[in-house]
């Protein structure tokens, strides 16, 4: 798994490519606290490279989620398919979260 | 396929091991390519679950089994560790919001929802899950070839 971090005007993008699975997810996680301990709230995960995803990546995903709605910033996702997607959608993460296909159409939902 | 078998210390770092192993079984299976998702997924999960939690005091083993021809996989996880049926855990409220919802208990439910059939037993002192993957998958027919 790779993590690129680039910052817009109005949010983080996270590219995450790869697999999301029991080795990797931690690192997920740890790298968006840190982002959040620097202060940014509003995150677009771009999922277009990611591969696979377990439910330890879901773990990461929701304890991310949770752990930015106490300070009310968001998550929002771009590029969830394939397998990647069905496994969002079978653990009903689809309707969790907002599902953009691009970054650019996430951020302009962001405002 | 003849069945094939590997033992590794339950570990979380071994489990890019079993995953290949599963992978390369997988691979001698025309069929098995499509389902490979699901396959790698569910296996994931239950390796990961003995790692977790079969020897919470001392290390121990997982076996991975593979079986398969042109009409099913069977793919079996074994450990010697605490007795536990990952097929009982408790469903997930898949409609609860980010605050309600819980963290745990998703790898059971995937186990249950991308497999084609999952069974439990205890044996000779060991936790024996047994994974069935058939061609025409019901997590892979439903997400067509998309």
């Amino acid at each position: 798994m790779d993590i690129q971090v680039r910052k817009e005007k109005n949010a983080t993008i996270v590219a995450v490519t790869g697999k999301m699975d029991a080795v990797t997810a931690p690192d997920y996680e740890q790298q968006l606290r840190r982002l959040m301990d620097e202060g940014e709230k509003t995150f677009v995960n771009d999922f277009s490279g990611l591969v696979y995803i377990s439910s330890a990546g879901l773990r990461s995903i929701l304890a991310t989620a949770k752990a930015l709605k106490a300070v009310e910033g968001r998550l929002l996702f771009s590029g969830v398919t394939g397998p990647v997607k069905d496994v969002f959608e079978i653990s009903g993460f689809g309707s969790l979260f907002q599902l953009h296909d691009s970054p650019d159409t996430a951020l302009k939902s962001v405002g | 396929m003849p069945p094939r078998s590997v033992r590794y210390e339950a570990r979380i770092e071994n489990l890019e091991g079993i995953l290949r192993f599963v992978t390369d079984c997988a691979g001698e299976i025309p069929w098995a390519a499509r389902r490979l998702p699901d396959i790698e997924l569910v296996v994931e999960e239950a390796v990961v679950n003995v790692c977790k939690y079969a020897y919470p005091d001392q290390g121990g083993e997982v076996e991975v089994r593979c079986d398969g021809n042109d009409t099913a996989l069977s793919i079996l996880i074994a450990d010697s560790g605490v007795p536990f049926n990952v097929l009982d855990a408790e469903e997930p409220d898949l409609s609860a919001d980010i605050l309600e919802r819980q963290v745990g208990g998703l790898g059971c439910f995937l186990i249950r929802s991308m497999s084609d059939r999952a069974e439990y037993r205890r044996e000779g002192g060991r936790n024996l899950l047994d994974l069935t993957f058939l061609p025409g998958g019901k997590a892979g027919g439903e997400s067509g070839d998309a």
